[in-house]
């Protein structure tokens, strides 16, 4: 057994695991934060993205003590204050989700593109998403909200898809 | 004042999205209950094999390891078997022998996820290798191996089926001036939802109830499914659908999984979940197609149709168990004389049993369809090429003219509406396809390739009409309560469940049209069996036609008796009061009028004497006639001469659904089926070596697009809406994947066909381009 | 899918863990990015007693240039190659390379020297290090000592590294004046392995190629070196014709196999366009630098 010792979205988690545990099954088991995801066995599909300082990370294919004091951010991190993150405004504004299933991990990958790079082209954010699957949506209206978050965390005037509510 | 509802043809914000976005969402893999166990699943290496024994004991003496259940265990119970749809039966567990690779053998029962999945490996199986059968044609041949020797016909030929007018099809053929023929196989694919397939089963000792959370598109159904088949009282099941991360067809079936965690939650009084790993869900899980057509198309030399002729080898693997609840083995196939008026078609299927994982699901499409779709549209332009006919024009030449709807098709169907012409004219004006016509041309000259492919399409959802559709005897109605609370709001429960569609607002945005709420002030509950009133699940574009219609009727019956008590506060008598722009009013009068808000306190404050209380009303929708959406599709194609790479470069689905709900959300599922249409097109497939192994049983080969794979897709519409659908509705959700494959392979016949292609194989892989070039000398890297 | 279990070290030095990889003949793994192996794990088809990790394990991720070579360390990830402006400019086939390895998260973790260290023919650096003459440097029990790519790379997923020995550093040669490289890969679709890949680097003297380098992902059991084609170009102009002469050589020499990907026939044809697309790019690069 081993001591993994991490932050997740700015709180503590301690747990003696095997070194065998996924970081992903650490997340969701331990950590009770059922919002990443698995969609695969073979690294292709993302849904299982969070941020390992800062860097988006398939969760399925790191062991739990890779990480150990590491400080991790999970979809459920994402709100603050009770203001969405203009990533997951973009997904809701541009309807950039259907099932859900792949959206917070598809939503980490945009979280950490968007730090890197604040006015992505439509190619980048796609070349940025590429190691994530979607199978709802076609990625149109993904990287529409992509693109929404962006013009908003630059602070240019936004309007989505959608309408306002009544 | 009008009330501001946001009904029909709002592009409202979903409203489930605020959990999903939040990581919220509650699937089945994150729920978690007080003394869960967990199941892990042993598979066959096999094809076919004998099991001469099974040795459980090292697994047994793991720590932590409660149970391994056999076939020979589920046998005593009765339940090593369990009937399909099909009039088939389908192993649970197997007894003695199983019949394709990665077929359940046995399962391990553990307190934790990792010793389940260590202890399988544990399970000692004794094999005796037996000679599958994968191929279809060969299984035909009396000297192949029998994959189910347990049935009374001891041959692997399941059913032969026929549909349309054999006589009258095959004169018109002798008479015809030209027939183009061609053999089209459309191969083994699978749905691929993100989130996999998986249950918890918890069985409750004290009081004898059985809750199933389960990722399915009809828990309704396989509620009453799993009492028959467990003899459990209906009462005492109750099946939850949470929130499903996809279902594309794939979660309609009952898999063993499902029924092995039920037993094992049955016999330890424990929950016990089960969630599958990928490559148990792709070797394993329904597949969808599989089909080997050979199609002929007749007509004059003017290029005017007659008639369509075809014959197809149905590969149903193992087990006849395709989700399919139509009255006819092939589903809605024999939809494929699609949008062309022909004198007469005929068109025959057998099916067949081969060593392969049992399914025929649809994957995001309507029984077939997606298969008579692609055998049609790739016939119409084969016939174009023997014509020596612009596609386009030969397809504007035999529509069914808008004229002649509702139209009775060659194989019986009653086409409820439709404008072809419009929808292919509006898409060659706005891709401009004179001029890529033009450019082709020029291309062509300096030797470098693209292609323009057409598809117009005709779809057949909304299953459907009890005359052609049931499951197991079970009518397939769908269904929607709605109970209006004394302050104006209200709960809408529905009988179909969301895999993504986007239920919650949809169905809250036609309970607001019809009666003149907020959509923020209506909840849409389903899933749950215990809540939501009966319905037969979402799947074959059949919600909105189905549920989406009784939720119209329910709330028009609420407005039934709002009138009575808008009449009463308004002091009018009902035949004065009439509904205008949401609300009740006095006839010629509009400062005399009550909201539905208003009506809503009545019914619980201050109705009539004689009247009862509440303000509430369920319906139970049997469809007159499926409806029938439509579009056309133009993709544009270009191809590295170095590689055989086919890119492509623009696609425009113009669809035609009719009335539309939210643009929004029916563009999201338009965009999404297009995805689905090009993958099978262009990368996904399933195939099998001799021995029956499969050969893309992971993410790694079976090809799911990427970001980058994907176009960014144009669309446009027209509106014919049905007419017998109360408010003029059609399904959408699978258009897109049914009409997409026609349309880029005839792109990429198209770019090849001077060099004398007229057909090629989905998918289309690069290897298969590049070697037409290079046999006429126009590779170049 | 879950790993079997294994114990885990992550050692603070480099002797830590060439002794643990010591004392466990052969039943250690070592971790870098471990994008290839964990995948192995879960799949059950690797079962290791004891993962070394090497991330505590100091001075393994400098990416730089010294004494005429650029030195990877083993745990640079393949996406610190993608954003580093020095491999931009002046190891264009490296960036190539490093933006088509897998996808950009799996990038984010694997590392470049695993990407070799595995050994699978189908990965993609193996061939740009062919092509760019790198070496490598290896430590174990015996000290550390250079190797030649040509001679680590010895068959499929077998690398000239004792079970007891770590790779240290790539070191690729700084490229002389006038050179380009460049890395084309074919795949089916993101993320996938290559159908084909080919790297090339040329050094121009004039219009004259004075020095060549090839190399050939998933054309053979290991990553290839298509000699022929290298020393036929040495002293030809480097023009359309003698690209595609040597293309004709380097398809000659590959020994590819059916499978998923396609039929060996077609494989060569794309050794044979791949390896124009990349000497044509180099050379440009070259004729720019």
């Amino acid at each position: 057994m081993a001591q993994v010792k991490v932050n997740i979205n700015g709180a503590p988690y301690q747990a003696e695991v095997e070194p065998r545990l996924l970081l992903v099954h650490f997340i969701r088991e331990v950590a009770g934060l059922t919002g990443t995801h698995v969609g695969c066995d073979s690294t292709s599909c993302g849904a299982c993205t969070v941020l390992v300082d800062g860097v988006p990370s398939k969760s399925c294919t790191l062991l739990a003590v890779q990480v150990d004091g590491g400080d991790l951010q999970t979809v459920e991190g994402l709100e603050r204050d009770g203001q969405l993150h203009p990533v997951q405004e973009g997904f809701w504004e541009e309807h950039g989700l259907q099932c859900g299933f792949c959206t917070p991990g598809m939503m980490m990958t945009a979280v950490a593109l968007l730090e890197r790079n604040s006015n992505p082209s439509d190619d980048e954010v796609r070349r940025a998403i590429s190691g994530n699957l979607c199978r709802c949506t076609g990625y149109v209206n993904i990287v529409k909200a992509i693109q929404y978050a962006g013009a908003k965390m630059r602070g240019e005037p936004v309007t989505g898809a959608a309408e306002s509510a009544a | 004042m009008a009330v501001a509802v946001q009904g029909m043809g709002h592009s409202v914000k979903r409203k489930e999205d605020p959990r999903f976005l939040r990581g919220k969402g509650n699937y089945v893999d994150d729920l978690k209950l007080p003394g869960m166990l967990y199941m892990d699943i042993l598979r066959s290496p096999y094809a076919h094999a004998n099991i001469k024994g099974i040795d459980a004991s090292r697994a047994l003496a793991m720590p932590g390891v409660l149970a391994v259940v056999t076939g020979k265990d589920l046998d005593a119970a009765g339940l090593a078997w369990m009937p399909t749809l099909m009039s088939d039966k389908q192993m649970v567990l197997p007894v003695d022998r199983v019949v394709y690779q990665a077929q359940e053998v046995a399962a391990v029962i553990a307190t934790e996820r990792y010793i389940a999945a260590d202890a399988i490996t544990q399970i000692d199986v004794d094999y005796e290798p037996l000679t599958p059968v994968v191929d279809p044609i060969r299984a035909l041949d009396p000297s192949s191996p029998l994959v189910r020797p347990d049935r009374e016909n001891k041959t692997n030929h399941i059913w032969h089926w026929e549909a349309g007018d054999k006589e009258a099809t095959d004169r018109l053929f002798e008479q015809a001036a030209v027939v183009a023929k061609e053999d089209i196989y459309i191969p083994r694919i699978h749905v691929c939802s993100i989130e996999t397939c998986g249950c918890v089963a918890s069985f409750d000792r004290i009081n004898g109830k059985l809750t199933i959370w389960m990722t399915t598109q009809a828990p309704h159904a396989i509620r009453t499914v799993f009492s028959l088949v467990s003899g459990i009282p209906e009462h005492k099941i109750r099946v939850i659908s949470p929130d499903i991360g996809g279902g594309f067809g794939g979660k309609v079936p009952v898999y063993p999984g499902y029924v092995i965690a039920t037993v094992a939650s049955l016999q330890t009084g424990r929950p016990v979940k089960w969630i599958e790993d990928r490559s148990e869900n792709l070797q394993a899980d329904s597949f969808a197609r599989d089909y080997h057509i050979t199609a002929e198309l007749a007509a004059d030399a003017d290029g005017t149709m007659k008639a369509l002729r075809v014959k197809t080898v149905a590969d149903h693997g193992a087990f006849d168990a395709a989700a399919n609840p139509s009255k006819f083995p092939a589903g809605l196939f024999s939809i494929c004389t699609g949008s062309y008026d022909m004198q007469a078609a005929h068109v025959e299927v057998d099916g067949v049993y081969t060593n392969k994982p049992p399914g025929g699901v649809a994957y995001r499409c309507s029984f077939r369809v997606t298969e008579a779709v692609h055998a049609v549209e790739r016939m119409v332009d084969s016939l174009a090429l023997k014509l020596e006919m612009d596609p386009a024009e030969l397809r504007l030449k035999n529509f069914i003219p808008p004229e002649k709807f509702p139209y009775k098709s060659a194989t019986g169907w009653e086409y409820d509406s439709g404008n072809y012409p419009a929808a292919l004219h509006k898409a060659m004006e706005r891709i401009g396809y004179q001029d890529l016509r033009r450019e082709q041309a020029e291309k062509r000259a300096r030797g470098e390739l693209m292609g323009i492919g057409i598809s117009t399409f005709t779809e057949i959802v909304g299953a459907g009409p009890s005359h052609t559709f049931d499951i197991l005897g079970i009518k397939m109605f769908d269904s929607c309560e709605i109970r209006i609370h004394p302050t104006g709001s209200a709960i809408v429960r529905i009988g179909v469940q969301t895999q993504g569609q986007g239920h919650e607002t949809t169905f809250a945005q036609i309970a607001a049209e019809e009666l003149g709420l907020p959509v923020a002030n209506i909840t849409v509950e389903h899933g749950d069996t215990d809540t939501a009133p009966y319905g037969l699940g979402t799947y074959a574009s059949r919600s909105t036609p189905t549920a989406g219609a009784a939720t119209a009727i329910a709330a028009r019956k609420i407005r039934e008796k709002g009138k009575l008590l808008a009449a009463h506060l308004l002091e009018a008598s009902p035949d004065d009061v009439e509904w205008v722009d949401h609300q009740f009013q006095v006839k010629g009068d509009p400062s005399r009028a009550k909201t539905m808000a208003d009506i809503a306190f009545a019914a619980y404050t201050n109705h009539p004497q004689g009247m009862e209380a509440g303000l509430e009303a369920v319906d139970y929708y049997d469809p007159p006639n499926l409806t029938f959406p439509f579009g056309a599709y133009i993709c544009v194609v270009d191809i590295d001469r170095g590689t055989g790479e086919v890119k492509i470069r623009r696609f425009l689905a113009v669809d035609d659904c009719g009335n539309i709900i939210n643009p929004m959300i029916v563009e999201g599922q338009i965009h999404g089926g297009l995805t689905m249409g090009m993958a099978p097109a262009l990368l996904e497939e399933i195939t099998y070596d001799e021995a029956g192994n499969i050969r893309q049983g992971t993410f790694m080969d079976y090809l799911l697009p990427t970001a980058m794979e994907t176009p960014a897709w144009e669309t446009d519409k027209t509106c014919t809406p049905s007419p017998h659908h109360p408010f003029g509705a059609k399904g959408v959700g699978e258009s897109a994947t049914v009409g997409a494959p026609p349309a880029i392979a005839n792109a990429v016949v198209d770019a090849l066909s001077h060099l004398g292609v007229t057909h090629m194989d989905i998918p289309i892989k690069p290897w298969m381009v590049y070697k037409v070039l290079e046999e006429h000398g126009l590779a170049q890297p | 899918m879950i790993p079997s279990a294994f114990d885990y070290a992550a050692p603070q030095s480099l002797s830590e863990a060439i002794s643990l990889l010591q004392g466990n003949a052969g039943q250690a793994k070592v971790l870098a990015g471990g994008q290839s192996l964990i995948p192995l794990l879960k799949f059950r088809l690797a079962g290791p007693e004891l993962l070394v990790d090497l991330r505590k394990v100091p001075a393994l991720d400098h990416l730089e240039e010294r004494d005429g070579h650029l030195a990877i360390g083993a745990m640079v990830r393949e996406s610190a190659l993608e954003h580093s402006a020095l491999i931009a400019s002046r190891y264009p086939a490296l960036l190539d390379t490093s933006s088509v390895v897998a996808d950009p998260l799996v990038r984010n973790y694997a590392t470049v020297g695993g990407n070799v260290a595995h050994a699978d023919p189908a990965n993609d650096h193996p061939a740009t290090m062919l092509a760019l003459r790198a070496t490598a440097i290896a430590n174990g029990p015996n000290g550390q000592r250079t190797i030649s790519i040509d001679d680590f790379l010895v068959d499929t997923f077998e690398t000239a590294l004792a079970p007891d020995e770590v790779l240290m550093e790539l070191r690729v040669p700084r490229p002389a004046a006038h050179s380009g490289s460049a890395y084309v890969k074919l795949e089916r679709k993101v993320g996938d392995y290559a159908i084909i890949g080919v790297a090339a680097q040329v050094t121009l003297d004039g219009e004259v190629c004075a020095q060549a380098g090839l190399g050939l992902t998933n054309a053979a059991p290991r990553a290839l070196r298509p000699r022929e084609a290298e020393t036929f170009l040495v002293g030809k102009r480097l023009d359309e014709e003698s690209i595609r002469h040597a293309a004709e050589l380097a398809a000659s020499a590959a020994d590819p196999v059916s499978d998923l990907r396609g039929p060996a026939d077609y494989k060569r044809a794309m050794v044979r366009t791949l390896t124009t697309r990349a000497l044509r790019l180099a050379a440009q690069r070259a004729r720019q630098a």
